[in-house]
């Protein structure tokens, strides 16, 4: 059974919770207690029907408000895949809460209600699902009830989606016609549509090709800890251990270890099940060199013939996350992959204005939730390959030097 | 198209935490894994143990011992230790009362769950913990849902749920001041059948509460509860022997267990996967109010 991680974003109205609490209930992942506790609430409210979006509600403040304020996360699971859902707010303050959920996602939900049309926020997603580098789409024409189950109203928000997402860089998007409410197209074919001749949405889930999203071509292994156990039986034992970030690593293969650029070959690669002749993302594993030479964390042993870049000026894409902006001159911690470097703003190039995708030139202020292309200098040599290359090696989050708290997101460009 | 390339969903979710794992290791110099004898802590010392292959686990268990717990969990878990050949910690919940620290509370639904809060924060202060891995999973409860990889508390061991701070990629920020910790989930990610799936995968050992046995207990609030010297009978209550098994496995006085008949890891799977019920249903400390656990975790709860 494969994993497939995906994204969802929508505001209040467009029924993205109550889409969610039909997956998870049609897929039979509620339990009674949990949906007894549902009816209950609905019944409280005065509701006539039971409220599926309840399932999603989170902590106190959220209920409250009636807004979800952070990502959740949401599991089920059919018997063909396991699915995770970040299931983030779509609202414009909330921009940071879909750049963390986009990134770690391979595909995005995007929802569109039926009788809006592409509205901003459908756009604001489904661009920050293209920077993130999210490979697949599927747009969910939510709603099809309201709109008397139309081929035709269906037909016009795909023209519009697709005009659209000719300016974004995503290779596969699918449209799908649903009513999240009655559960059209969710699961089961609707007989409402007999016009619409595709899978229904769990269907697409299930079978939508994901093998091919890692990155099996450029060899990069990022070193977390080094492993030396202090016993007779390991005596001179030195594993590197970490998580394969992209292609296939192979005992016997010729690397290189950077920034030291010092050269040896694997001489095994170890796991708690036993050796493995080769190991691919995203596995955990230690690898043993021939050579005894100086590994620690931070350092990528790579292939020879197939090296990332060591730099230290850096052209990133950055959404900040913190409510207060950086401040001239600052320094910050800089985390990629298992390296931490200080790095600083040298110069803010635009600003992207996330519902026209439009630069914004003149305007060099960067607040919470911007998204800005910067240009930064690190005290030490940053190893990393471009963001479209490698979604790990090509990622990094900015630490507040005095609050340490995570103040940016950024991606990497060449 | 067939690709070999790709690992299946329990050997990715291992992956990661396994990453989770090391990176705590790699981050802190005080790390620990808060160890409960439940699968969930069996299952995350068990991911440990592959994490730092061939070497030892280089962290403490740390038990926070109610002094109400079922025996077998207590032989579990000191057979484990002796295992592994590593340290364990044992903060108690009756020297946390003995000394003024802690209130016990009274009356017939009475527990000392709440009261691990105090003896948690204290043993982790006093050995100056700086990060406690715990087995805690997104899939359990609504509070838990939103809960990061590596959490945040401050110096009073409390939750912020509205500060959190974002985590994108794979990449943590264990990033503290003086007297602060983190809490670190590295099974975030799995719900209850990957749990009960992987035990029966790697052939894990868990305690024998897990598998069906006969036990004397009492029905209560929908679940069977167990006989003990803590459990107070309330009128009309009466002692039967059942043939029953626990789902979750807390404190003697919380955990009820449910009738069943799965006396091996793959009839446990078999009825997990076809249960109609949450296994957090079973437990009376979150039947406490919609927000119980939220309101638990803010105060630093597991």
């Amino acid at each position: 059974m494969e994993l497939l991680r995906f994204t969802t974003a929508g505001s209040v109205d467009d029924g993205k919770s109550t889409l969610i609490g039909r997956l998870l209930y049609d897929s039979k992942s509620i339990f009674e207690d949990q949906m007894e506790a549902v009816k209950q609430s609905s019944e409280r409210k005065g509701l006539q029907h039971v409220d599926l979006s309840l399932l999603t509600d989170g902590l106190r403040s959220e209920r409250e408000q009636g807004i979800t304020i952070d990502v959740a996360y949401r599991y089920f699971a059919t018997p063909k895949r396991k699915f995770i859902i970040s299931d983030t707010p779509g609202h414009i303050q909330y921009t940071r809460n879909m750049v963390t959920g986009a990134s770690t996602s391979n595909l995005a939900l995007v929802l569109v209600d039926a009788r809006h049309g592409v509205i901003e926020q459908t756009c604001r997603h489904s661009f920050i699902a293209s920077l993130l580098r999210i490979p697949h789409i599927i747009v969910c024409v939510n709603k099809m009830d309201l709109v008397g189950y139309s081929e035709e109203a269906f037909n016009k928000v795909v023209e519009q989606y697709h005009e659209f997402a000719s300016k974004l860089d995503i290779k596969d998007i699918r449209y799908i016609p649903i009513s999240a409410l009655d559960g059209d197209n969710v699961v089961n074919r609707s007989e409402n549509m007999s016009w619409y001749k595709g899978a229904s949405l769990l269907d697409t889930l299930e079978t939508i090709h994901i093998g091919s999203d890692e990155n099996h071509l450029d060899a990069r292994f990022p070193v977390q800890t080094v492993i030396r156990p202090h016993a007779d039986e390991y005596h001179d034992y030195r594993g590197y251990a970490g998580r394969i970030a992209g292609g296939i690593f192979r005992t016997g293969d010729k690397v290189t270890i950077l920034p030291s650029g010092m050269t040896s070959k694997i001489k095994s690669i170890d796991t708690f099940d036993g050796p493995l002749q080769e190991a691919f993302p995203p596995m955990s594993v230690s690898i043993c060199l021939e050579d005894d030479i100086d590994v620690s964390r931070g350092d990528m042993i790579v292939k020879n013939n197939n090296q990332p870049e060591v730099g230290q000026d850096i052209d990133v894409l950055m959404c900040w996350m913190s409510s207060k902006g950086p401040r001239p001159g600052a320094k910050y911690y800089l985390k990629s992959t298992t390296n931490e470097v200080m790095a600083i703003i040298k110069e803010v190039i635009y600003k992207i204005d996330i519902n026209t995708m439009q630069r914004i030139e003149q305007d060099n202020d960067i607040k919470m939730n911007d998204m800005a292309r910067v240009k930064m200098r690190t005290t030490r040599p940053l190893i990393f390959d471009e963001y479209r290359r490698n979604r790990i090696t090509g990622s990094l989050i900015l630490i507040d030097e005095a609050t340490y708290e995570t103040v940016a997101a950024g991606t990497i460009h060449c | 198209m067939y690709n070999k390339y790709y690992l299946n969903h329990l050997q990715e979710l291992e992956s990661e935490a396994i990453y989770v794992i090391r990176e705590v290791a790699a981050q802190f110099d005080r790390p620990a894994i808060l160890f409960s004898g439940g699968k969930d802590s069996i299952v995350v010392t068990h991911l440990a143990r592959k994490a730092f292959f061939p070497a030892r686990i280089p962290m403490p268990l740390i038990h926070i011992d109610t002094g109400h717990n079922f025996s077998e969990t207590i032989e579990f878990r000191d057979k484990l230790v002796a295992e592994l050949g590593i340290q364990l910690i044992v903060g108690s919940v009756q020297e946390a009362i003995d000394k003024g620290r802690a209130v016990e509370e009274r009356g017939i639904n009475a527990s000392r769950n709440e009261l691990q809060i105090v003896s948690l924060l204290d043993t982790i202060e006093a050995h100056k913990i700086d990060a406690a891995m715990g087995g805690a999973r997104r899939d359990e409860e609504k509070a838990r849902a939103k809960e990061r990889f590596f959490s945040h508390r401050d110096e009073f061991g409390q939750w912020d749920p509205k500060n959190q701070r974002p985590e994108l990629w794979n990449i943590f920020n264990g990033r503290k001041r003086m007297g602060e910790h983190f809490r670190v989930f590295p099974i975030s990610n799995w719900t209850e059948m990957d749990v009960w799936n992987y035990i029966l995968q790697e052939n894990l050992p868990i305690p024998s509460l897990y598998f069906a046995h006969h036990r004397e207990a009492i029905f209560r609030d929908g679940t069977w509860l167990p006989n003990s010297e803590f459990l107070v009978l309330r009128e009309g209550e009466k002692i039967e022997m059942k043939y029953m098994r626990f789902r979750t496995l807390g404190d003697i006085t919380i955990t009820g267990g449910i009738e069943s008949e799965a006396d091996s890891l793959e009839k446990i799977v078999m009825e997990v996967s076809a249960t109609r019920s949450t296994e957090r249903g079973m437990r009376s400390d979150d039947k406490r109010s919609d927000t119980s656990m939220e309101d638990r975790k803010k105060q630093g709860y597991f």
